[in-house]
């Protein structure tokens, strides 16, 4: 991993197109300007992490093809 | 195409109705190809079972059949990489987690949808930006909710009737 220092008001560039810069530093956060253009998708890592987890959670192999027939009556009015 | 699964045994896969995913599911790297199976008896549930690993099968939902409301902002990239060419083509599923004892609090992952194009049967996990899509809607909830709005809105409005009423009556009198 490629590990940069950078003051205040500083930027980093990935690319000939996206822009980082430190916006503001203040005790444990950090503000980060995102400047990409607008097919570049920008999420924190937590969103990717979380939905990571909810597809490994929907993939227990619990579920079998009877114990889903058996709910069919939670459908039902 | 013949497929061994765990939950189905031995069946026999169309080659048109497998589903590639490009960039697999997030977290699922080693499945790139998916074929969706409809159990009448599991109606609206339905399977996405993995064609490379027999194991591997997600338990998915129309939104459209829990909500009365469902729209999807795609960003460009996703578009792309769906080669859609309008919004016709794009089928949408969520992914359902099913707790084993309390089945009755499924839900729904808005946050992240599955969108097909169903004419390439090419399909993505995309992520949803717009903040009423949540990782967890109760299906069943909100289901009984869009069943109670669809049984209102079918009500005759009485309000109208009053008020015609009294014109009736007085022109009546003239």
């Amino acid at each position: 991993m490629l590990v940069l220092t950078r003051k205040k008001n500083q930027k980093i560039m990935i690319g000939d197109t996206i822009e980082l810069t430190i916006v503001d530093i203040k005790n444990e956060q950090i503000k980060i300007g995102v400047n990409a253009p607008s097919h570049v998708k920008v999420f924190r890592k937590e969103v990717y992490d979380a939905i990571q987890e909810e597809n490994r959670a929907a993939s227990q192999e619990g579920i079998t093809v009877e114990s889903l027939r058996s709910l069919s009556d939670l459908f039902k009015g | 195409m013949k497929i061994n699964t765990s939950r189905f045994g031995e069946i026999d896969v169309p080659d048109e109705d497998i589903i590639t995913f490009p960039y697999g599911i997030l977290g699922f790297d080693k499945s790139s190809q998916y074929v969706i199976l409809n159990d009448p008896a599991t109606e609206p549930l339905r399977w996405l079972q993995s064609i490379q690993e027999d194991d591997l099968a997600f338990v998915i939902i129309d939104p459209l059949r829990f909500r009365v409301e469902y729209e999807l902002d795609l960003s460009d990239e996703d578009v792309e990489s769906l080669e859609l060419t309008s919004p016709e083509e794009a089928i949408t599923y969520a992914i359902v987690v099913i707790p084993k004892n309390e089945p009755q609090r499924m839900t729904a992952n808005l946050q992240g949808p599955i969108v097909i194009n169903a004419a390439k049967m090419v399909a993505k996990q995309v992520i949803s930006t717009n903040p009423q899509h949540r990782l967890k809607h109760f299906v069943l909830e909100e289901m009984r909710s869009m069943m109670l709005a669809r049984k209102k809105s079918e009500r005759p409005d009485l309000k109208l009737n009053r008020k015609q009423h009294p014109s009736k009556t007085g022109q009546g009198g003239v």
